[in-house]
């Protein structure tokens, strides 16, 4: 059944940087990347080795534990180097192109999950609990798709995916065809008359509310039907979708995305059109306007700082500039004594809260040093959840199993704390502490 | 400001390893430093604990700059001089203070020092807030040696062996109070203490006639059954006085005008959690009702239930001490609880227990104790409605 979702607990930031709706093209990369790092707790096998020549679709490595996950090439050409770092961890596979792009052909009949898991499309296919890519073993009790994005300066998916109103049908029949239970889609509810999703059959359509974390598919399932201990459900973005529906409507593994360039530092914000793993410096050539930033590939509360010759991340439809906050700041003017007219906070402590409708231009300077808990209340606030939030994590800094499982571990992920780690008065890294929670689980529990 | 640059960075070149905290932490009170996010959100909240803590201080500004007036202001009735001016006044009161002030915070930050080199990090900023708000609550009479000693105590045993700013149990200033209250009574009750100078002026006999000496609270908890005029008719506080604040009491709680300015500051800030200062209010006014329901020939008991919560250390707490967010409760339902608490015994201990007129700070101690214990059932609703969704999701 349908629900209209309303959150009240969360913070839109306002950052200087919006994508105008344009999409442009950009030209090709010599050299793509795969990286095994985008997969929360995988444990990389390769396949193929420096030198092999492959194609669009052809597997470079899998899964060590469940081997019908494989993880393809974007492009065609030939494997470069496998990149390693401490103790051999693989950290890529660089990939020279040929620029034709000549693609492994797909039997996209048979079995769904068969098509799916041969394409290296599966990747996109994530599960709850663990927010990790989907066991196949096990059946999920339902699938959830988040209808938009709702990060700071997020792509649009609707402008996205206008034209895909076809492949979106057959990317939803597809996942309805992997789950007994329904697929959910949530959207925005002021698109609710206007939506691509609005006729699509065979989905729940639920609204929410636009402010952040909305968007999150975790917050969506939270409200919908929490994960219970044993539960997992299946989650998919909507960009996602439609690629799935691309490989069966036509057999084709298409990893070009329209990518949202955006933050303060970029010229002119826009859309491109690149391929999975491009390289950032072709995406970003002469649309930077200063030197000092950082590259992000994804957004500013969750994405990866991959650098300037760094590559696209697996599931990033969105790269963001923003200047890099490694300078001193005399407290008195813009340290934290300042009156903070520019101060982006979610605090009523700068002079900023008087400017509601300012919009930041904010750096990566940490603006603080970190400290035990000691403000309350501050969490809370931008978390939708009916789960305690700093209970949980410091149940996460003590590896404390049993209290994890109470409090609500198996219904979160990361990206859910990315707001709760922005709010920090004592600046703890929220995220990574429930990434290594999430760990310590799958490792004495699942 | 590139000279301080300079300076700092030659301070690090030169100095062994041991002191940096020591150099880091008056470093980073003029330069926010240059750290960057490494992994997470790439970008942070502008308001760190610096500056959160400054805010608090500054919310005592007004409550330090009435109590500087108000024990000169005092000092000067008990002289019986009313000539006089508001300067003379302030002026006397601030050479009495500011000793005060300097003592605990020197004790206070040497102590921090000591424990930030030993475990090598830079000073954590909960003794700022501490350090100013010790002052506020002692008896202007208290003896500088009291003040360090029972400072020394107050961090270590309060903080320290707790792990530091963030850790504690107890809140750190009224530990420090607590401390002076039962090893030190003479200097903490009583009516010798409340007055600038008085046992000199005794000594000298240049007192005026008339003069009690006693803190309202001190007055009512030893008065003869009866009734409340009575208590205005020798002279008792009024409620008017009670919110200017121009009575004897603790330097910095008196005045109820000070207290408030600071809490709109705290509240319009969000640092103070409403939730708590509601609650805590709340908690007093029932108890204080209460006891007027059943006060009978009582006098304390029949103050009226709002001028009650005026007098003494009520708001100053509920502004500055229980909002303290570390030894408070932590979950936003609990915060009501344990405020609720608070306000409660303290009342119940200032009026039911002759001997410690001054109730309101073991009220919030108690609540500070039993803080993790109200969390805990907060949270555990909490666990109990997910493992009831398991079970009816598994029927």
């Amino acid at each position: 059944m349908a629900k209209a979702i309303k959150i009240k607990r969360g913070l839109d930031l306002k950052i200087k940087g919006k994508p105008e709706l344009t999409i442009s093209e950009v030209s090709n990369s010599l050299h793509y990347s795969v990286k095994p790092t985008d997969f929360p707790s995988l444990t990389p096998k390769m396949i193929v080795k420096a030198g092999d020549k492959v194609k669009v679709g052809t597997p470079i490595f899998h899964d060590k534990y469940r081997e019908a996950i494989q993880f393809v090439s974007p492009v065609s050409g030939e494997i470069k180097e496998v990149v390693r770092g401490e103790k051999r961890k693989i950290l890529e596979i660089l990939i020279k192109s040929d620029n034709e792009f000549s693609s492994e052909t797909i039997d996209a009949t048979g079995d769904t999950k068969e098509i799916i898991l041969k394409s290296g499309l599966w990747p996109c296919i994530k599960q709850r609990p663990l927010d990790i890519v989907a066991d196949y073993n096990k059946a999920p009790l339902a699938i959830y798709v988040s209808g938009f994005d709702s990060a700071p300066l997020a792509p649009d998916f609707e402008y996205i995916l206008k034209d895909k109103k076809p492949e979106l049908q057959a990317g939803f029949d597809a996942l309805a065809k992997l789950t007994e239970g329904k697929v959910n889609v949530t959207i925005e509810s002021s698109f609710k008359s206007t939506s691509i999703f609005k006729d699509l059959a065979g989905i729940d359509l639920h609204t929410i509310n636009s402010k952040h974390p909305a968007g999150n598919v975790g917050t969506q399932i939270h409200h919908i039907s929490p994960v219970n201990k044993g539960e997992v459900v299946w989650t998919v973005n909507a960009i996602d979708v439609a690629r799935i529906g691309t490989l069966m409507l036509s057999g084709k593994i298409d990893f070009t995305k329209i990518v949202a360039l955006t933050g303060s530092e970029v010229k002119a914000p826009s859309y491109y059109k690149v391929v999975s793993g491009a390289n950032m410096s072709d995406l970003i050539e002469g649309k930077i306007a200063t030197d000092n930033v950082r590259y992000i590939s994804g957004n500013i509360l969750t994405g990866q700082n991959v650098g300037k010759e760094g590559y696209l991340s697996f599931y990033e439809n969105q790269v963001t500039v923003i200047p890099e906050g490694d300078h001193y700041k005399v407290s008195f003017t813009e340290g934290w004594l300042a009156p903070g007219f520019n101060k982006l906070s979610n605090s009523k402590a700068f002079l900023s809260a008087l400017v509601p409708k300012n919009v930041y231009d904010i750096d990566t300077n940490l603006n603080g040093e970190e400290r035990a808990f000691v403000v309350t209340g501050q969490y809370e606030q931008v978390f939708p959840f009916d789960i305690y939030p700093v209970q949980l994590i410091k149940a996460a800094i003590t590896n404390d199993i049993d209290k994890m499982e109470k409090l609500g571990i198996y219904e979160v992920a990361p990206e859910d704390f990315a707001l709760c780690e922005f709010v920090c008065s004592s600046k703890i890294n929220s995220q990574e502490i429930i990434r290594n929670g999430l760990k310590v689980i799958e490792e004495e529990c699942m | 400001m590139k000279f301080l640059r300079k300076f700092f960075d030659t301070r690090y070149e030169k100095t062994n390893k041991k002191w940096y905290p020591l150099i880091e932490s008056f470093e980073t009170l003029i330069f926010t430093p240059n750290h960057t996010t490494k992994s997470g959100a790439h970008i942070r909240d502008g308001i760190d604990l610096k500056r959160t803590m400054m805010f608090v201080i500054i919310a005592m500004v007004p409550c330090l700059l009435f109590g500087m007036w108000n024990v000169g202001e005092q000092h000067f009735i008990a002289l019986g001089d009313s000539s006089v001016d508001f300067i003379d006044k302030f002026i006397h009161g601030a050479i009495r203070v500011v000793p005060i002030i300097a003592v605990s915070y020197t004790v206070g930050l040497a102590v921090e020092f000591v424990f930030g080199i030993i475990k090598g990090h830079a000073l954590h900023e909960g003794y700022l807030v501490s350090g100013m708000l010790i002052p506020l609550i002692m008896p202007i009479e208290t003896p500088l040696w009291m003040i360090a000693v029972a400072t020394v105590f107050g961090v270590i045993i309060g903080k320290e062996v707790f792990g530091g700013t963030g850790m504690n149990v107890l809140n750190v200033a009224l530990t420090t109070r607590a401390f002076l209250f039962f090893a030190h009574p003479n200097s903490m009750i009583g009516d010798k203490i409340w007055i600038s100078r008085l046992t000199e002026m005794q000594a000298n006999g240049t007192m005026a006639d008339g003069i009690s000496g006693a803190t309202p609270l001190g007055q009512l908890a030893t008065m003869d059954p009866g009734t409340i005029d009575t208590y205005y008719a020798e002279g008792g506080v009024t409620f008017s006085q009670s919110l200017m604040g121009n009575y004897l009491g603790s330097i910095g709680e008196t005045s109820v005008y000070a207290i408030l300015i600071g809490l709109s500051f705290l509240l319009i800030t969000r640092i103070a959690s409403w939730r708590i200062v509601v609650s805590f209010f709340t908690g007093g006014l029932v108890m204080a009702t209460l006891f007027n329901i059943f006060a009978g020939d009582n006098v304390f008991m029949q103050v009226p239930a709002i001028n009650q919560l005026m007098l003494g250390s009520f708001m100053f707490g509920m502004v500055f001490m229980i909002t303290d967010p570390v030894s408070a409760a932590q979950t936003n339902k609990g915060k009501f609880y344990y405020g609720f608490l608070a306000g409660f015994i303290g009342i119940l201990i200032r009026v039911a227990n002759p001997a410690y007129p001054e109730g309101i700070m073991l009220g919030i101690l108690i609540a500070n104790v039993c803080a993790s214990l109200i969390d805990h059932m907060v949270i555990n609703a909490n666990i109990k409605r997910r493992e009831k969704r398991l079970v009816k999701a598994t029927v």
